[in-house]
Formats: C-alpha cells, sequence, structure tokens
C-alpha cells in the first residue's frame, strides 16, 4: 500500500506537468496583446510596453516557458496588478471558504443521496422509488445557478429566513455562520445529490442480486444489516469512481454558487477577476483548481483500493474511467 | 416418529410477472429423518433451487411467493414463523451451501469475519471466541494455516478452499439441517469428491441432516439416503436410494439413469440423453409434465395426471402405468464404445 | 448460478421469438424517454420557428413599459428591464441553446472521436501524449475551462461554441479509446486485417461503427450538459454578445431585478431546466435501448 501511494504520487507529476502546459498555452493564446488587453484601452504605450517587460513577454517563448515552469515549481503563481499581490496569497485567502462550502455541499450531497438510493433500490420500482428516481433526474438536470437565485428568491427575499449573500464568520456566532452557508451548499449539492443517489441506487441494484447476498440472508442477519454492510460495501466502488468526477463539478460548479451568494472564494475571485481583465489571477486560480483535482483523484483512487481488496496493488489505473 | 426433522408436504411457488404465473415447485413432499441424506435429482429448471430456498423462506418477494404446502421443521410450521423467528433459524437450525464457491462469498470482506458473523448472529459471544471458533471452523472443514487464512480474503482462495469456507460457515452454529445445492457442480472432479467426503465426514461429527441437491446421480448414489426426482416442478419419484438404484420405475428416471451412462462413457458433462426440452412452466398442463418427452406416453397421459402412488414400502412414482399390473419394461439402450 | 440469473436466462428463453424491435419503438415504449424526446422535439421546433412563434421582435426596446408582469399589454410572460418581450426573447433564446449545445457537442465528439481513435488504435507513445494530454483537460473542472477559454477568447457565438466543444473533447476522447480498446481485441478485427486491409479502413469501417452506440448517447447527455454550460457562461457574462437573447443572460438580468421582476428569472431557468430534463430523460432511454450496461 505504501509502495502504491508513492508511486501513484509520481505519476502525478506528468499530468500537473500537462495541466500547467495547458495553462501556459491558454496564456499566450489571447489575441493581440496580453499586456494591452489587461490595461485596458486608456493604457499608454509605455504602460504597456513597461508590464511587457515586466512580465517577461519580451523574450523568446521557450524562455518564458521555462521562466513560467521555474516559478511554478517554486509555489510562484505570479503576481495580481489589480490586487498588488502575490496570487499565492489570494488562493490562500480564499481557498479555506470555498473549502467550507464544497465540504458541505459534500457532506450534504452524500447523507442525502445514498441513502435516496439504497431506499429506492431495496423498494425497487415502487412509487418511492420512481419518486426518488424522478427527482433525482431533476436533480442532475438542474441549471444550479437558477436554483441559487430562486433559493434566494423565496427563502431570503420572501420568507427571510437566511440572508441572501455573503459568508458568516464564526466569531459572530455558529448559527449565523450556518444560515449563511445553508443556501450556497445545498445549490452546490443538488448535483452530486442527484448523482450519488443515481449511481447508488444502480450499483445496489447490481449487488442485490449477488449470490454472497443470499448467503448474508441465509446466515439469518436481517435485511438491514444485508442490505447497509454486505450490500453497500460492494456498491461504494463504482460510487468512488464517480467522486473524483463529482468534486471536479462542484469546483467549477462553485464558480456559480459563489457568484449567486457573494461568498468570498476562489470562484468569486475568477469572476471579479475576469470583470477587472486580471488573467493572471484567473489562470493561476485555474491551475491551483486543477492541481487541487488531480490530488483528489489520488487520494480517491487511495480510497478506491482501500474499499476494494480484490484490486491489485501493483497495476495502475484503477479508479480513473 | 421422533426421528422425524423435517416434512414438507405439497410446497407450492409461484413467481408471477406482468403477464404471467411461473409455477416453478407445484406440490413437493417429502420427509426427512435426523442425520439422514436426501438427494433431490432433476435437470436444470426443474424447481430444486427454488424447493431450498423455500425452505429458508428465502424467495424473492416479488416476484416469488409460496403459495401453498407446510414445511414442519421439528413439529413448527416454518411459514407460520415470524420474520424475527425465521431469522434465528436460518444460519443457526438450518443452513445452506449454494453452487458456485466463487460468487457466494462476500468479496470485500475477510473470511474469518464472513465466519465470524455467522456465529454473532446466533451465539451471544465475545468477538475473541467468535474468532476462535472460526478459527476451529476452518481447521475442521480442513483448512492449513487457519491462524493467517482467516484474514485473508475471498480472492486469495482458490475455487475448493472457497467451498470449503462456505461449509464452514453452514456448519458454524451446527444446524440441525445443511441444504447444498449443487454443491459440486462448480468445482473440478478431483475436489468435487474432496467436498463431498467433507461434507461426509462433518455430517458424523456434528449429527447434521443433508438436502443434497444435483443433477448428478452418482453424488446420489454415494452419499444419500433417500432420494427425490423433481421435473417440471413436480416430484415424479421418490424412495429409497436402494429401490431407487435397484428398481427405477418413472421413464424420467430411467432418462436420467441413461443419461449419466451416457455422460461418464463420453465423458462430457450434462450431455442429456432426453430429447426435448422441459415444458413452459407458465402453461397450465392438463396432463402428466413429461408427456411430451416420454417414449412411452400414451393418450391418457397428456389428459390426466398421474398421482403420487406408493408402489412398495417407502418408494412412490407418480406415472399412470407404473401403478398399474401392466409395469413399463425400460427400454434397451445399446452404447457403442 | 444465482436465482436471479437463472430467472434470467428463463425469462430470455420464454420471451416470446423475438421480433427485431426497431430503436424508435424500443424509445416509445419508454415512457419517460418519449416525454423526454416529445420535450425535445418542442423545443426544437420553438427554436427553428423561432420568427413565427415570437409575438415581438427579440431585442426590440420599450423602456417605458419595463419590468411588466406577465400578462401585461400582449407580452405574455411580461417584460424584461428594457421592456422587451420576455416570451419572444425565451422563444430565441431557444434558438442560441440548442446552436450551441448540438454545436459544441459535434465539436468536441469530432476531435474526441478522432484522437480517441488514434489513441487507443495505435497504442504506444503517441497514445500516452494523447491520453496525458486528455487527462490534463480533464483536471480542469468542465465549466472551469470553458470560463478561462472564454476570457481568452472574448464573447461571441462562434467562440462560446468553441469553448464549451474543446471542454467536450477529453470526455469524447475516452470513451472512444475505451470502445477502441475493447473492439480491437476482437477476432475479426485480425482477419480483416490478415486480409489486407488497411489502418484507415479497419478504422473507419469497421472500429468506428462500434463506437456509435456509445457516442450517440454520450453525445444526448453532453447536448444536455453544453446547453447548460452555455447558460452558465451567459450568467456570468462570458457568453453570446448582448443583445442576443439567451437563457443564460435573461437568467443574470433576471437576478439583478429579482425582488421587482421575479418573473425574468423564474421563466428563464425554468426553459433551461425543462429543455435539459428533456435531454437527459431521452438520453437515459437512449442509453437502455442501445447500451445498457454504459455508466453515466
Ligand atoms: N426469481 C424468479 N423469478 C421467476 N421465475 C423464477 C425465479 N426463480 C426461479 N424461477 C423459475 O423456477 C424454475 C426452477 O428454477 P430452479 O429451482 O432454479 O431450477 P433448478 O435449481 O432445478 O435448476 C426456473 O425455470 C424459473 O422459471
Ligand atoms: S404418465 Fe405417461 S407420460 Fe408420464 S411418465 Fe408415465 S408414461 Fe410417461
Ligand atoms: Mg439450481
Amino acid at each position: 500500500m505504501g509502495t502504491y501511494i508513492i508511486r501513484r504520487t509520481f505519476d502525478l507529476l506528468p499530468t500537473i506537468f500537462v495541466v500547467a502546459v495547458i495553462v501556459f498555452i491558454i496564456t499566450r493564446l489571447i489575441p493581440g496583446d496580453p499586456a494591452a488587453v489587461m490595461l485596458g484601452p486608456q493604457a499608454s504605450v509605455e504602460d504597456i510596453e513597461a508590464l511587457r517587460e515586466n512580465l517577461g513577454l519580451n523574450d523568446p517563448l521557450y524562455i518564458q516557458f521555462l521562466q513560467y515552469m521555474g516559478n511554478l515549481a517554486t509555489g510562484d503563481f505570479g503576481t495580481s496588478l489589480t490586487y498588488n499581490q502575490p496570487i499565492v496569497n489570494l488562493i490562500m485567502d480564499r481557498f479555506p471558504n470555498t473549502l467550507i462550502l464544497a465540504v458541505s455541499a459534500l457532506i450534504i450531497a452524500f447523507m442525502v443521496g445514498v441513502p435516496a438510493g439504497i431506499i429506492s433500490a431495496s423498494k425497487q420500482n415502487s412509487l418511492l422509488d420512481y419518486s426518488v428516481m424522478l427527482v433525482s433526474l431533476i436533480g442532475v438536470s438542474m441549471p444550479i445557478f437558477w436554483l441559487g437565485v430562486m433559493l434566494v428568491l423565496y427563502f431570503s427575499v420572501n420568507l427571510g429566513w437566511f440572508p441572501a449573500t455573503g459568508m458568516g464568520t464564526l466569531d459572530d456566532g455558529l448559527i449565523p455562520f450556518i444560515k449563511h452557508l445553508i443556501l450556497p451548499s445545498i445549490t452546490l449539492a443538488t448535483i452530486p445529490m442527484a448523482t450519488f443517489a443515481r449511481i447508488t441506487r444502480s450499483s445496489m441494484l447490481e449487488v442485490i442480486s449477488q449470490d454472497y447476498i443470499k448467503t448474508a440472508r441465509s446466515k439469518g442477519l436481517n435485511e438491514f444489516w444485508v442490505i447497509c454492510k454486505h450490500a453497500f460495501k460492494n456498491a461504494l466502488t463504482p460510487l468512488l469512481t464517480v467522486l473524483g468526477m463529482q468534486i471536479s463539478m462542484m469546483l467549477g460548479g462553485a464558480v456559480l454558487t459563489e457568484t449567486i451568494f457573494s461568498w468570498p472564494g476562489m470562484g468569486r475571485l475568477i469572476v471579479d477577476a475576469i470583470d477587472k481583465r486580471d488573467f493572471v489571477v484567473v489562470q493561476g486560480t485555474v491551475l491551483f483548481i486543477a492541481v487541487i483535482f488531480v490530488v483528489v483523484n489520488l487520494l480517491v483512487d487511495i480510497m478506491y483500493k482501500v474499499v476494494n481488496p480484490r484490486v491489485n496493488y501493483t497495476t495502475s489505473k484503477g479508479g480513473t474511467k | 416418529m421422533s426421528d422425524l426433522l423435517l416434512k414438507v408436504e405439497d410446497l407450492e411457488v409461484h413467481f408471477r410477472s406482468s403477464s404471467s404465473i411461473v409455477k416453478a415447485v407445484n406440490g413437493v413432499s417429502f420427509t426427512l429423518n435426523k442425520k439422514e441424506t436426501l438427494g433431490i435429482v432433476g435437470e436444470s429448471g426443474s424447481g430444486k433451487s427454488v424447493t431450498a430456498t423455500a425452505l429458508l423462506r428465502l424467495i424473492p418477494n416479488p416476484p416469488g411467493n409460496i403459495t401453498g404446502g407446510m414445511m414442519l421443521f421439528e413439529g413448527t410450521d416454518l411459514l407460520s414463523l415470524s420474520d424475527k423467528d425465521m431469522r434465528s433459524v436460518r444460519g443457526n437450525e438450518i443452513s445452506m451451501i449454494f453452487q458456485d464457491p466463487m460468487t457466494s462469498l462476500n468479496p470485500v470482506f475477510k473470511v474469518g469475519d464472513q465466519i465470524m458473523e455467522s456465529i454473532r448472529a446466533h451465539r451471544k459471544v465475545s468477538k475473541k471466541e467468535a474468532k476462535a471458533a472460526a478459527v476451529d471452523m476452518l481447521k475442521l472443514v480442513g483448512i492449513p494455516e487457519a491462524e493467517k487464512r482467516i484474514n485473508m480474503y475471498p480472492h486469495e482462495f482458490s475455487g475448493g478452499m472457497r467451498q470449503r469456507v462456505m461449509v464452514a460457515i453452514a456448519l458454524a452454529c451446527k444446524p440441525k439441517l445443511l441444504i447444498a445445492d449443487e454443491p459440486t457442480t462448480a468445482l473440478d472432479v478431483t475436489v468435487q469428491a474432496q467436498i463431498l467426503d467433507l461434507m461426509r465426514h462433518l455430517q458424523d461429527t456434528i449429527d447434521t441432516s443433508i438436502i443434497m441437491i444435483t443433477h448428478d446421480l452418482g453424488v446420489v448414489w454415494e452419499i444419500c439416503d433417500k432420494v427425490i426426482v423433481m421435473y417440471a416442478g413436480n416430484t415424479v419419484e421418490s424412495g429409497s436410494v436402494k429401490t431407487i438404484y435397484e428398481n427405477p420405475l418413472h421413464p424420467y428416471t430411467w432418462g436420467l439413469l441413461d443419461s449419466q451412462i451416457t455422460s461418464e462413457i463420453s465423458n462430457e458433462e450434462g450431455l442429456s440423453a432426453i430429447p426435448g426440452s422441459p415444458p413452459d412452466l407458465r402453461e397450465e398442463m392438463p396432463g402428466c409434465h413429461f408427456a411430451d418427452r416420454c417414449p412411452y406416453a400414451q393418450e391418457i397421459c397428456f389428459s390426466a395426471k398421474p398421482e403420487m402412488v406408493e408402489v412398495e414400502e417407502g418408494h412412490s412414482v407418480s406415472c399412470h402405468f407404473q401403478t398399474k399390473n401392466t409395469r413399463l419394461q425400460r427400454k434397451e439402450r445399446v452404447y457403442h464404445g | 448460478m444465482s436465482l436471479q440469473s437463472t430467472v434470467a436466462a428463463a425469462e430470455k428463453k420464454m420471451a416470446k421469438p423475438k421480433k427485431e424491435t426497431s430503436l424508435f419503438k424500443k424509445l416509445i415504449r419508454n415512457r419517460l424517454a418519449a416525454i423526454g424526446l416529445a420535450v425535445t422535439l418542442f423545443m426544437s421546433i420553438i427554436a427553428v420557428f423561432a420568427p413565427w412563434i415570437a409575438t415581438h421582435p427579440p431585442n426590440e426596446m420599450d423602456v417605458v413599459s419595463s419590468l411588466k408582469i406577465p400578462g401585461t399589454d400582449g407580452h405574455l410572460l411580461g417584460t424584461d428591464n428594457y421592456g422587451r418581450d420576455l416570451f419572444s426573447r425565451l422563444v430565441y433564446g431557444a434558438r442560441i441553446s440548442l446552436i450551441v449545445g448540438v454545436s459544441a457537442v459535434v465539436f468536441g465528439a469530432f476531435f474526441g472521436t478522432f484522437l480517441g481513435l488514434v489513441s487507443g488504435y495505435f497504442g504506444g507513445k503517441l497514445d500516452s501524449i494523447i491520453m496525458r494530454t486528455m487527462d490534463g483537460l480533464f483536471a480542469f473542472p468542465f465549466i472551469l475551462l470553458a470560463i478561462t477559454l472564454m476570457t481568452v477568447l472574448g464573447q461571441g457565438l462562434v467562440n462560446v461554441i468553441i469553448a464549451i466543444g474543446v471542454a467536450n473533447i477529453p470526455g469524447f476522447a475516452r470513451i472512444v479509446r475505451g470502445q477502441v480498446l475493447s473492439v480491437k481485441e476482437e477476432e475479426f478485427i485480425e482477419v480483416t486485417r490478415s486480409l489486407g486491409a488497411t489502418d484507415g479502413r479497419i478504422l473507419f469501417q469497421h472500429v468506428l461503427p462500434n463506437c456509435l452506440a456509445p457516442l450517440i448517447v454520450y453525445g444526448t447527455m453532453s447536448i444536455a450538459g453544453a446547453i447548460i454550460s452555455e447558460a452558465a457562461l451567459s450568467f456570468l457574462g462570458l457568453g453570446v454578445q448582448p443583445p442576443t437573447a439567451s437563457w443564460g443572460s435573461i437568467l443574470k438580468d433576471g437576478k439583478d431585478f429579482l425582488v421587482l421582476s421575479p418573473h425574468m428569472a423564474t421563466f428563464s431557468g425554468l426553459a433551461i431546466l425543462i429543455t435539459v430534463l428533456g435531454i437527459n430523460l431521452f438520453g437515459d432511454g437512449l442509453r437502455d435501448a442501445l447500451d445498457p450496461k454504459m455508466k453515466i
């Protein structure tokens, strides 16, 4: 297991390299002079030239690339002109907020979606099953930015139960903190919740018809135990394979959710930066999110091996398909 | 008879789908004494597994249902038990081994845990005691290095070893009845013999009765005391192994015997010597279910159902012509080779 | 064999002699898929015949009658903050959604299929280079990749199609590659090769047709995703250029006037939801009919 983790970690390096290259290429694809674009139409020629020099845009491309990779390797994502701060600092300011949002959404999605899928599968073709399936299909089809707006409309504007925007700090007490958190995390949880329900249901249905479930029943175990222990642990594998993808989608969804709720996270940072035409921030943040995703996938792969003793530790690639 | 362990009478199991009802088991009756071994034989699809599953009341519902009959186990009708009481029978008083050892163990739990779970479901014992008992069981079923093996996963065991583990799970609570549903069909010939030996040996050690389901008459001759022959959800012949071996009466039983000889000669598994295929269980059949394939069938066979009639002490058969004075003579088959 | 698999086998045996049921019949019999198909067709008709269905020119402003509630002065769904007829804008918005949805997926499917075919069929170094790149692209959350590309490309319909299309490439590449790998092992490929067929011929005549079912299913689901992405980009102000009506941009305006005129946000979002739900229902049905083992 230890060597497996180490080897998979080294496996990540090429992917991270490719991610960095992609971001570099996108940066250079900006039509026209990036410096001019960044500074906007009012900028003077001297300012633009100074910025070009500053950004290293006057160097040959391969030098720029080496420079860029070297900076990344030392954790330097560049400096924002509009915020006048290293991008790493901006990210470190915002990332915990996004993490809070994403983790609470993930918890909601898991705690609602998985049991819904289990119940649905164990009462296959019942009215309850159909309802869960219908609701979850609506869930996966949901434009969450609309859902967020609607939640604000009903629960903040009309009912006044929850604040429409912003994030509470824990200094203000737990209640306001949670009140701020509820609507955005429900918004962000919707799609993974529905996906978990669907995947759990279909893999539970597959597992429930297996012989070993009959064995478990023939031992005299009660049905709850058979389903939740014997069946669910086997059904977990497909759930884990979608988990990585869902986390990726949530990081994307966070951009929209944070915009609607003015949540001071990384998504909000990106959208603000786009408004301010501060592309360095956009690219740095996007790169950071991609790296996070790669690391999360490593963790998912490791979990995959933990729940699935059949998987051979020596072969690479488990969960990515 | 104080020796009576199980008495099944007119057991009926039906499966309904949206458009039809499959009468998978249609009035099966038999009795089983303590320490006795009963064989159930029949082609695949004849309702053997459904009968066995019904005994544990594990027929998936929907679509299945036990629609009639009685299953008296030590005098209590299993059908009258509450779900909770039935659970305390399963794995404790009656346990079951399945055909395919590759799929009947849960791949994500250690084999030790799977044995312990069976013990702890029915006995108030500590984890440690259960573990010790599990090790003992593994030793008992002949798995070497039991202390180490207990922490392994099923995929680290061969097919034969897994079936031994299944035997260990089934016998962990010293049940009074062990139902083995084709426990050797999926195994190599040499391993088959080992597993049968093991079961016979353990039967003596823990005094359990066995219902051995098989389509291999060889297995029946080897370990059973009594046998019932099933066809299309019905019992067509039953009796002691001795009588059936020496004096089989039902044309279907003859067919099975012939196919056994054929397969021994040609060394080919499952080669059926009975032409044709079993009837569609969804259809109402007024006559003998075997009539379509029976070389001796007469008009009456298609219109009237033959009753199960005792033709000699403990030997019953359901065929119009085997209960009258004019008995059918079994056609000689000529084998080359 | 387990009880269930015996049953499945038995049921197969008992099933009436099989008449080849056409895909269309299968879909119609699946009630939800039929509903999905109906919704999708309905939206397509609205998109195609927008000029005849719309009651007003979609961009005609009338500041005096702005933010009217549904039903006022012949405005079926009311007006927006510029006094434009909301119903007409939604009708025209269907065009943008469907154009982007279909074009972006065709774009992604074209390049993705090509890369997946080449990668899976030839294997080796080429395969690892292509798939590493796809892994890299996959590391970006879909919408984030589209956002980043839009910041580079700038607003506009074609750019939206390109951005969402590019974000779609890795998904198609992976699906096709997986399919190619399994088809490649089949005997008939070996036979065809031994008969002297060229790689190109094998790829397009034998391998590609075998990828078709999962491609169709995945493609259908991707259209739903692309429609949501377009709306999301427009919602963030990165989509098509104003004043072009897009459901996402209407929702964006609706959000700013949420308290005064909730109808803007409500109807534009409903339009997105219904369309996407319809396509997903249809896609589910397609999957069940074409490729039940596929997990999406
Ligand atoms: N879950 C089920 N649903 C519908 N029919 C079933 C089910 N299980 C068994 N059957 C029917 O019962 C018949 C007997 O099956 P089974 O007992 O498994 O045969 P055997 O074990 O003798 O090979 C099968 O032919 C099948 O039609
Ligand atoms: S009753 Fe008739 S058909 Fe049935 S087994 Fe006897 S002879 Fe054959
Ligand atoms: Mg069977």
